[in-house]
């Protein structure tokens, strides 16, 4: 075992309000991109009617621009930046920094803010910074008569003037414990965690607080109880102390000697926590890094009774702390030392939209519904149907379709139809518009979103238009009751063609195999194909016209889309509406998407070359000159 | 995170491992020395140290624990086939060691070193800095010399190497051997500050020859200097201090509280106490356990603990049951009430409703044993969302038929101590 010589070293001077070190003229930068701490330093600011807000500026080392937040019920912009050099520059009035950094950065961005001409204090959150390196930081504040609060503390708070970060808590907390205007009562803790309840204590005991700073539970704080004491004795308006000291380390001495010696002469009421140490057999950690109890001096015993002898007033147990704390301020008032603050009424501090939607006192109608799917809570639904169940039972790209575009749990027919539906529509060569037109773009040096969506905009009434006009031409006809004849004539009157029927090659000799394969599935299958049996029999009449006038494969799938849907339970008026609203366009994007990617990605990896349409190919017939108007 | 003590063997495994880059060539530390487990196969260990069969031996238990030989617990000028059986007869065994009893796991053998004289040093952190002390009088209690200890400031911004050690040696310093403890305190204060150190004592150290041997080293590393220091720490682990055996349901809750980001902890002081604490926060958890203690209750409190760090209400209710099935196990030989106290501060940010949901699930599951053992009780907190937590618990009480007493931070912290304890 090695001595312990008690040593008081040399306080700060209390110089012409030296004393100060937060109040309501305070402005702080604040380091780290902490967006709820700065709206509660805002929000604080607000409830103590600070005219100006405490945060004038951020530092955030990955990101610089405007940060938006409420004051009040309006939105204020804070300027970002990535340094603290240009911080500083930018507001050289700001003289407090409160440092969000990790442990592992709070030395060196703490040591900077030390080391900036224009800060003079630093609260350091992070709760593990080497014992070393607060050592290191202490020295430089003592040189530079600079004040450091922490580390592995919640901060402090000046009330009715400023809040470190989260201090205090809850805005409701904050107006029940007076603490938006200011009281008489300036107290010291170690722990952060207890400041909330030493703020209740003071304002139910007292006219309230003036303000609390919590040095944190390291060994070595970077300021000490003594420090902040010397403070509040040198400050008129407060006009007496509370002290919440802890079992380990021997900082409170230095207080014990300076009542003694009669440097503090305003009432202290004090007790150190941690009496329950003796009863343990064996070491336990308690949560603070300086709260253990080596030497007998350490113990939070010895301490209260030390403290108790300098004068200070020492309650037997934390149960009366409160008590104490009462008799000591009534004294105050009685003796005519002290007036009593009144109480102020706050403002009305604007509910934050989530918290009120929480409690359930506020509604608002939503801009957007949702109804197919779901991303929130544990796990991504497709219409009610876990993901997970997705993959389990196999429901595949038709079932997941028949969820999303159809809310349906599709049987295994539907789902085998849409599945044939998207390969058999997924390419059909390079030289088909689109699949050109996803081409040139490609070879263009195009991206591949840019590319296939310059070949899906080919699509419409003549390219891929087929499928989505047959099911059109045919339904429209069909629900109207007209026999197939009336059908021909009446389009042939029109001059329009019928789309989904004829075929530059096939006929009804050399029939499409494709056709063939997907009419054999729907007889085989469908419940209902009234549509392709409806264009079947138009296809008899314009086929005895001419060989080729078949009913080809778009003309195809368009008819057994609408058979599909008629045979998953949709009325004749609900598939019109699924047409009018371009569902067999949907098909065929989703198909032939999957081929234009391919050309797309075929032409990447080929290299090949932009694409130049050669001259030879191309009539020039322009005129001499052009036509006058007159 | 705290400063932490490790065992003397790393201690002296690090010193060995970085002395040529502390303290160079012209003195050395052979580093001879090894460890013993549960594990360890005796037999296998001649293979790795050759030097356990050429040289006589001391054996030691290597727990954290200090005055060994006061306790009989140094064995010295030793065979290999002694040391073994010296180390058999005690591994695994109930040992008490001044207040503690705990069970010997872990031993250190290394070379006995016959030698003259014993020196002592010690590096102390403090706020300034550092402070070495020196002394040519170790190896006994070294508060009994105190008078030859010499001590050395190093404030932290100051450079070792720009201090004249070798001057405030202390007078009986032999001369032979200035340089050489002026240049080892160098590197050993260098040594202490680039790797973290909090605490270093080496009680003795001996000289023989050219080398410096310390023969009984207790250190404590910063751990939250990791980020800096863990490679050179190596994959070092913190041993639990010596005594602590755990209970199975401590295991439990230590393993819980590794697992997850939030704190848990539970000690159990006496599992026939009538006082239990089911507190929230560090700092609240130790008001509440002072307030029994100073109160006069020392001897019904039954256990330390507290739950913080937004824990989830599976972890709660966890927590929760451990406790209650530990209080619920047997009824007071006397038929009086027992008392379990929910207490806790005014939260910052904790959801007192949510936390409380998990302790209500498992009062329910133990309805029946809470009611078999007569508990009682008593709630106080405060913080977001704390009316609703309140009433939560409330209208269990009238639910469950157990008497459950509310209160909020209008009322004091600890008075619920005070109402269950007969107090005002």
């Amino acid at each position: 075992m090695t001595k312990t010589k008690q040593k008081t070293k040399p306080t700060k001077k209390a110089g012409k309000k030296d004393y100060i070190i937060m109040d309501k003229n305070t402005k702080a930068i604040v380091f780290g991109f902490q967006q709820r701490a700065i709206q509660r330093m805002l929000d604080f600011d607000y409830i103590c009617r600070r005219e100006e807000p405490s945060v004038v500026v951020i530092v955030n080392p990955t990101r610089d621009g405007m940060h938006k937040c409420f004051w009040g019920t309006k939105e204020i912009l804070i300027p970002m930046v990535r340094t603290l050099k240009e911080a500083s520059k930018m507001h050289p009035e700001a003289d407090f920094m409160v440092n969000f950094a990790s442990f592992r950065s709070a030395y060196p961005t703490s040591k900077e803010a030390l080391e900036t001409k224009t800060i003079r204090t630093v609260a350091i959150i992070a709760e593990g910074v080497p014992e070393q390196r607060t050592k290191e930081l202490i020295k430089i504040a003592n040189e530079k008569n600079k004040w450091i609060i922490g580390p592995a503390t919640v901060g402090g708070i000046a009330a009715g003037g400023f809040r470190i970060g989260n201090t205090a808590g809850m805005l409701d907390n904050i107006v029940a414990s007076k603490l938006h205007r200011q009281g008489s009562v300036a107290y010291v803790s170690k722990s952060g965690g207890l400041s909330n309840e030493l703020n209740n204590i003071i304002a139910m005991n007292t006219d309230g607080v003036f303000e609390g700073v919590a040095i944190g539970g390291d060994r070595y704080p970077g300021s000490t109880f003594i420090q902040h004491m010397m403070r509040y004795e040198a400050n008129p308006d407060i006009k007496m102390m509370v002290l919440l000291g802890e079992v380990g380390g021997i900082d409170e001495y230095e207080v014990v000697e300076a009542i003694k010696k009669r440097r503090i002469k305003k009432p202290v009421v004090a007790w150190c926590i941690g009496t329950c140490s003796k009863v343990f057999p064996a070491e336990v950690q308690f949560g603070h890094a300086g709260a253990r109890a080596g030497a007998d001096l350490e113990t939070a015993d010895a301490k209260n009774k030390a403290l108790k002898e300098a004068g200070a007033y020492v309650p037997t147990s934390f149960d009366d702390f409160d008590d104490q704390i009462k008799k000591v301020y009534t004294k105050l008032v009685k003796s005519g030392k002290h007036k009593p603050i009144p109480d102020v009424e706050p403002p009305i501090i604007p509910l934050d939209y989530d918290v009120a939607l929480k409690q359930g006192v506020i509604r608002r109608p939503a801009n957007f519904i949702s109804t197919i799917s779901d991303d929130r809570g544990e796990e991504l639904r497709y219409c009610g149907v876990k993901i997970s169940r997705i993959f389990k039972d196999k429901w595949g790209l038709g079932g997941v379709i028949g969820l999303l575009w159809f809310k349906k749990d599709l049987p295994m027919w539907a789902r085998e139809f849409i599945e044939r539906v998207v390969l058999l529509t997924a390419d059909h060569g390079p030289a088909v518009s689109g699949a050109h037109n996803s081409i040139i773009a490609s070879r263009a040096g195009k991206d591949l979103i840019s590319s296939l969506v310059s070949g899906l905009l080919t699509i419409g009434p003549r390219f891929g238009g087929a499928v989505q006009g047959s099911a059109d031409h045919f339904t429209k006809y069909l629900y109207a009751g007209e026999e197939p004849s009336f059908m021909v004539k009446d389009m042939k009157s029109k001059n329009v063609n019928i789309q989904g029927i004829g075929h530059r090659i096939k006929s009804v000799t050399n029939p499409d195999v494709r056709v063939t394969i997907m009419v054999d599935f729907a007889k085989k299958n469908f419940p209902v194909t009234e549509t392709l049996d409806y264009a079947l029999q138009v296809e008899k009449l314009t086929t005895a016209k001419r060989n080729n006038l078949i009913l080809n494969v778009d003309g195809c799938i368009g008819v057994l889309c609408c058979d599909m849907l008629r045979g998953i339970g949709y009325t004749r008026d609900e598939v019109r509406e699924f047409v009018d609203l371009g569902i067999l366009n949907a098909f065929f994007v989703l198909g032939r998407s999957i081929g234009f990617m391919g050309h797309i990605m075929d032409q990447k990896r080929l290299k090949s070359r932009l694409y130049r349409h050669p001259w030879d190919d191309i009539e020039y017939m322009m005129p001499d000159k052009p036509e006058k108007i007159k | 995170m705290a400063q932490r003590g490790i065992r003397e063997y790393y201690g002296k495994k690090m010193l060995a491992k970085y002395w040529t880059e502390y303290f160079g060539k012209d003195f050395k530390y052979p580093g001879k020395i090894a460890l013993v487990d549960p594990k360890t196969k005796l037999d296998d260990l001649p293979k790795k140290y050759k030097w356990l069969k050429e040289e006589k031996l001391v054996v030691k238990p290597d727990q954290l624990f200090g005055k060994r030989g006061k306790h009989g617990l140094i064995k010295a000028d030793a065979s290999f086939a002694e040391a073994k059986k010296w180390i058999k007869e005690r591994m695994n065994k109930d040992t008490k060691v001044g207040k503690v009893t705990g069970t010997l796991t872990h031993f250190i053998i290394e070379p006995f070193v016959p030698h003259e004289g014993e020196f002592y040093v010690a590096i102390k952190s403090n706020r300034e800095g550092d402070t070495i002390y020196f002394s040519n009088h170790g190896g006994v209690d070294i508060e009994s010399v105190w008078k030859t200890v010499a001590e050395i400031q190093i404030n932290v911004d100051q450079d070792i190497d720009k201090i004249n050690v070798e001057s405030k040696l202390p007078k009986d310093t032999p001369k032979a051997n200035k340089k050489m403890f002026s240049e080892f305190i160098k590197g050993l204060y260098k040594f202490y500050r680039e790797l973290n150190y909090a605490y270093l004592e080496i009680n003795p150290f001996v000289v023989t020859g050219k080398d410096i041997i310390p023969l009984d080293l207790v250190a404590r590393l910063d751990d939250t200097g990791h980020f800096e220091s863990s490679e050179k720490w190596g994959g070092i682990t913190f041993p639990a201090p010596f005594g602590r055996k755990l209970s199975k349901e401590e295991e439990y809750i230590k393993m819980m509280d590794e697992k997850s980001g939030a704190s848990l902890k539970l000690t159990i002081l006496n599992p026939k106490g009538r006082v239990w604490t089911m507190v929230a926060g560090g700092g609240g958890s130790v008001i509440y356990t002072d307030t029994i203690v100073d109160l006069g209750y020392r001897d019904e409190l039954a256990n330390y603990g507290e739950y913080s760090g937004n824990p989830t209400t599976d972890l709660t209710y966890e927590y929760a049951k451990t406790i209650l099935d530990l209080m619920t196990r047997e009824k007071d030989p006397k038929g009086r009430e027992k008392y379990l106290l929910v207490g806790g501060g005014i939260a910052n940010f904790t959801d007192v409703a949510k936390t409380f949901t998990g302790i209500t699930m498992a009062l329910r599951d133990y309805k029946k044993k809470l009611k078999d053992a007569n508990v009682k009780i008593y709630v106080r907190r405060g913080g977001p969302n704390y009316q609703e937590g309140l009433r939560i618990m409330k209208d269990l009480g009238k639910e469950l038929g157990i008497p459950i007493d509310v209160y909020g931070p209008e009322t004091h912290m600890t008075r619920i101590v005070n109402m269950a304890l007969g107090g005002k």
